[in-house]
């Protein structure tokens, strides 16, 4: 995204190249161009744009990408935190 | 209010079995964009049952899912209203719904066709083709200023209650108008962190959004200084303004990371394990800073 740098070297996003059979549906479903087709399989371009919306680990028919994927807000983080130790109830973090 | 469509296949003007069905979400707001986008063309739109909820956040709880678009498709019956088998999705709804297994469990394929609805026209005319510019985010000015009043409303009751105590604990040491002073000191940080930050956003120095949200704080607090006459404290009251205003600012530039569409889970969770400690650092030596002013 032109304009926007976050953090460099934090993306959980791993690629299998072993696995991946070129469909390009990786490619199609990222907004922030972090795969681009090379040959006949997937490469990652510009991982550091990866914002770990979790779409393409989610598409991919392969099964070759993982990534840590979820809420992305310090409020949301910090209800997610307090719930694992037990000390709120459940409930929804946000967007809601 | 109430900010949902009742889920299910819609018609838009006359569509017949060969035109395109698109996909949205049951949140008015988003069902209405479509719509209006769509005006003056024969197209099926297919609602989905996401509570109310926008498709971005929607695909994240799943419930712009895989299972519920195969569910509304046997619902709505929609391989009997159809030749076809193609659905047009949002971009930003691909991370609740696997095209694959859409496709072995219905048979109907799916296309990632824009991250805007106001692409759509565009990519119906171009023989349903993606641009680079359709699917790249885009986080412009407008687009984060309208974001500006939803973050003042979720910062409002916290503010409140914080704003009080500070007013009550001000005002015992240092009197009323002192109380007042720290108020609007203690506000005017709110506002550097929900409002300053994300409109300076991109000119902002450093990656880190609990850093940009410091400088904003410290941009308030020379602000302020200059306002409220400074050069009339004590050495220690500066310091704890100084030390405390960019602590809140920082924690409300940090929260904004939920609301930009590139920042990342594992980059929040890193700038918090710095930044909060931090924080609280700063607020904890500029209590200690005003107490020492006091008693000194």
């Amino acid at each position: 995204m032109k304009g926007f740098d976050y953090l460099r070297n934090v993306a959980t996003l791993e690629l299998n190249s072993e696995k991946c059979t070129g469909c390009g549906r990786c490619v199609e479903v990222c907004p922030h161009q972090v795969f681009a087709l090379t040959g006949k399989k997937t490469g990652l371009v510009n991982l550091d744009a990866c914002m770990e919306c979790g779409a393409c680990a989610k598409n991919c028919p392969a099964g070759a990408l993982q990534v840590d994927a979820g809420v992305g807000c310090a409020a949301g983080l910090i209800v997610e935190w307090l719930r694992d130790r037990n000390w709120i109830g459940a409930g929804k973090a946000c967007c809601s | 209010m109430n900010y949902m469509v009742p889920p299910g296949l819609y018609a838009i003007g006359n569509p017949d079995p060969d035109s395109p069905v698109l996909v949205t979400a049951n949140y008015k707001m988003s069902y209405d964009i479509v719509r209006s986008v769509l005006k003056g063309r024969n197209c099926w739109l297919l609602v989905l049952e996401t509570y109310g909820i926008n498709v971005w956040c929607a695909a994240g709880e799943g419930t712009f899912g895989t299972k519920e678009l195969i569910r509304r498709i046997g619902v709505s019956e929609l391989a009997g209203v159809v030749n076809h088998r193609r659905l047009l999705l949002p971009i930003l709804g691909a991370p609740g719904v696997a095209a694959h297994e859409v496709k072995k469990q219905t048979g109907f394929g799916v296309a990632y066709a824009a991250i805007r609805a106001r692409d759509i026209p565009e990519y119906l005319d171009n023989g349903m083709v993606t641009t680079p510019a359709m699917r790249e985010m885009t986080f412009t000015a407008y687009e984060r200023a309208v974001l500006v009043p939803v973050e003042l409303m979720e910062a409002l009751k916290p503010s409140a209650v914080a704003a009080a105590a500070i007013f009550v604990v001000a005002a015992a040491l240092q009197g009323q108008a002192a109380g007042l002073a720290a108020v609007c000191a203690y506000l005017g940080a709110v506002l550097a962190g929900t409002a300053i930050t994300p409109l300076l956003l991109p000119w902002l120095p450093g990656r880190s959004f609990a850093f940009k949200g410091a400088l904003t704080g410290l941009a308030w607090s020379a602000v302020f200084y200059l306002l409220a006459q400074g050069s009339g404290w004590s050495p220690f009251a500066a310091a704890a303004a100084f030390l405390m205003l960019p602590a809140v600012s920082s924690f409300y530039a940090l929260n904004f990371t939920g609301c930009t569409p590139f920042t990342s889970r594992s980059g929040v969770k890193k700038e918090m394990r710095v930044a909060l400690p931090a924080m609280a650092c700063a607020l904890v030596a500029g209590v200690f800073a005003a107490l020492i002013g006091k008693f000194i």
